[in-house]
């Protein structure tokens, strides 16, 4: 529990300070509030799915947050118990712990942090520290921040310390600065004009001694960034470039190559109608407080994923990876709607969303930095000839009547597995997906929705077929069941169903679901950032309330 | 360090134990946190009001497909709600900076005429405990929180107005 030192100390006092006087005064208490979250599963071996068997049978992950407010101070811890880790999530989350507590004070335009936080620079290509979840993912800083407005339209950000690694932080300090000017708000009489101007630029830099007998390692290496972001009328446009200086890494293979990002998003919107375009370059852009850290932790920057994220079962088999050592990517997409009493709108207007997202290589050259090290350069902006990932799909949402309501969606989706999975020499999946989602109500308290997919696939596994039917009853209770048959496997033995079945309450904040059934093995994605979830069998229980 | 971990716990829930008892008369409020607006503006979620009038605070997301089903419908009663309840809802997406960019262009797109806000790194969704989305808030006219619910299936707006009625009236929802 090294965490548990000074900050928290401080925090402790900082807490006693403000929060006891005030009791004694019987004035404003302040308030407590909080959540609660947990998932636990009893697995079953299976080796006709290819379940491993879990010694422990049954396997828990829960969350709690505190949070206090009174007045101009906030204060909060998090708990976390994994007894033992669910599988899928990094092992090394292992037993209990608050690896996240904190104390904030805001005084006129100055806001003080003191334990740990979350924050984002820009877009998030400098710096962004988040949690997710769902994939083990918690990258937040223990250390102090200061945020601070001087004038109004003038924001500025500093911060430093250390990274949360599981229930320990890692060995980088980071220090980080970021400003923004919003014209709009700072000129006064440019509050009512129509074009808006935001412009930023931050600076982070991470210190790491080097202990590496073999290499001579920069202990300081600095990422600069600058972004604007444009409005006028109907269009809107962003963008952001960051620069890094040489960081060998575990990730980089250890080269001495700078690194380099950018990021663009125009888009134009009106009622009815959107059109939105992003485009993206990264060049060697993993930046981490460990050098030596492989996987998704201790992570600093942030590499947004341009692709459309899917939540149909079989649209997600084969899903996007972002591709922090190079990628050039981008992205279309089209809204539009079809107005009521029109022959495309029909009685109650159609939805069309037309989405189109693709990423690929650099266009590099290899070259041998020294005797045992490989390097490369790199043209800037042009793209190599590898595609890593596309996918092209369409989706129509429309009212059929007062009480049914459909959704269609088409997906062609390629793969590169060889490049993403790691699996060298395998063909290029190409992918045609169809859903069809549709919701009947039968009267205000009860409602059945069904989905039927199809995933048609040559290559790996082939062929997929998923059916789902889900009962709501009074917004209060579901029952649901879905099956994934992979009737088009190769080999015929394993042509397997995985049927899943599930029911869940929910009153107010709470809701607890149960399932029992088969997970297929699988990439389990958010946004580009993926984890490997071993094939299941067996019980789940979810509960998550707050107060 | 366990040992003051755990008294430290241990003083926390004490503290929030002795404070529930007024917290329950002044009633659970809008926490202020920095956010931005649609347009990329810092918002600070300490200004949201509607006059003494009920609001509806929906945490949602666009790829999270309840949320859009139930904005889309409560957006097509959305001004007969206003008429009759003079509701305000304010819809708060927690997008991050994949997703934040589209949505401007999903709500144009759709028409929405509710104000949104992005809450881009999770920051007020974390202040206002929200698990995940959607998670909707009822708020009375005092400014604190009477209503909650985190989940949405066809239909479920009718409720939602029910309670918004309610507030409206100065009643205690269900």
């Amino acid at each position: 529990m090294i965490l548990v030192r000074n900050p928290f100390l401080i925090f402790l006092g900082l807490l006693t300070l403000t929060g006891l006087p005030s009791f004694s005064q019987n004035a404003d208490p302040g308030q407590i509030h909080g959540t609660f979250e947990s998932y636990g599963q009893y697995y079953n071996p299976d080796s006709t799915i290819g379940a491993p068997p879990v010694p422990e049978k049954f396997l828990f992950n829960g969350y709690s947050n505190l949070n206090y407010i009174r007045g101009n101070f906030k204060a909060g811890l998090r708990f976390e118990s994994y007894h033992n880790v669910l599988q899928g999530i990094d092992p090394r989350y292992k037993g209990n712990g608050i690896p996240f507590r904190f104390a904030t004070y805001t005084v006129d335009n100055l806001e003080v942090t003191v334990g740990n936080f979350y924050e984002q620079f820009g877009s998030g290509l400098a710096l962004r520290l988040f949690e997710e979840r769902g994939l083990g993912i918690d990258n937040c800083m223990d250390g102090v921040r200061a945020r601070f407005e001087p004038f109004r339209g003038i924001y500025l950000k500093g911060l430093i310390g250390k990274q949360r690694l599981f229930f320990n932080t890692g060995p980088g300090i980071i220090r980080g600065f970021d400003g923004e000017i919003n014209f709009n708000e700072l000129i006064p009489s440019w509050t009512e004009k129509k074009l808006q101007i935001i412009l930023g630029g931050s600076f982070v830099s991470k210190f790491q001694p080097d202990a590496n007998p073999n290499l001579i390692l920069p202990q300081n290496v600095g990422l600069s960034a600058g972004r604007f972001q444009l409005g006028y009328g109907d269009f809107q446009a962003m963008g952001e470039y960051a620069y890094k200086i040489n960081d060998p890494s575990y990730d980089n293979n250890y080269i001495y190559n700078h690194g380099e990002a950018i990021l663009l998003q125009l888009s134009y919107s009106k009622k009815g109608m959107a059109f939105l375009l992003g485009g993206k370059y990264i060049d060697n852009f993993s930046y981490k407080s460990d050098r030596d850290m492989a996987g998704n932790f201790l992570t600093i920057n942030f590499n947004p994923a341009l692709v459309k994220p899917h939540t149909y079962g079989l649209m997600t088999f084969w899903p996007y990876a972002s591709q922090n050592p190079g990628e050039i990517a981008g992205q279309a997409e089209f809204l539009y709607k079809f107005k009521k009493e029109t022959l495309l709108g029909g009685k109650y207007g159609t939805d069309l969303n037309i989405n189109y997202s693709r990423s690929q290589s650099l266009d590099t050259t290899g070259r041998q930095a020294n005797e045992n090290l490989i390097a490369y350069d790199v043209e800037f902006l042009s793209p190599g000839d590898n595609i890593f990932f596309q996918d092209l799909n369409i989706e129509i949402s429309k009212k059929l009547s007062p009480k049914f309501k459909g959704t269609l969606m088409l997906s062609y989706q390629q793969y590169d597995i060889a490049q993403i999975q790691g699996k060298a020499g395998q063909p290029d999946l190409h992918s045609y997906i169809a859903v069809l989602d549709l919701t009947y109500r039968f009267s205000e308290h009860f409602n059945i929705r069904t989905e039927a997919q199809h995933l048609y696939l040559e290559q790996d596994e082939r062929s997929w077929a998923m059916g789902l039917i889900e009962l709501n009853f009074n917004e209060k209770f579901y029952i649901a069941a879905l099956d994934q048959y992979n009737y088009g496997h190769y080999n015929p033995a394993k042509r397997l169903h995985y049927v899943t079945t599930s029911m869940g309450y929910v009153k107010n904040t709470t809701r607890i679901t149960v399932g029992y059934g088969k997970q297929r093995a699988g990439i389990f994605c958010v946004g580009g950032i993926c984890r490997f979830v071993p094939a299941s069998n067996g019980f789940t229980l979810a509960v998550s309330t707050s107060f | 360090m366990k040992k003051i971990a755990f008294s430290f716990l241990g003083a926390l829930v004490i503290t929030g134990l002795a404070s529930f008892t007024t917290f329950q008369t002044s009633g659970k409020k809008i926490p202020s946190v920095e956010i931005k607006t649609m347009t990329g503006q810092k918002f600070n979620t300490g200004k949201i009001s509607n006059n003494g009038k009920p609001m509806i605070i929906d945490f949602w997301a666009t790829w999270c497909t309840p949320c859009k089903k139930e904005l889309n419908a409560i957006s097509e009663v959305y001004s007969d709600w206003q008429k009759e309840t003079g509701v305000k809802l304010i819809a708060v997406s927690i997008d991050d900076s994949k997703t934040s960019a589209k949505v401007k262009p999903y709500v144009d797109g759709k028409g929405w005429e509710f104000d949104v806000l992005v809450d881009e790194n999770s920051d007020f969704k974390r202040a206002m405990n929200v698990n995940n989305v959607p998670h909707i808030f009822v708020v009375n006219g005092a400014g604190e929180i009477v209503w909650e619910t985190t989940t949405y299936t066809d239909g479920g707006e009718a409720k939602l107005l029910e309670v918004v009625k309610k507030v409206a009236a100065g009643e205690k929802p269900e």
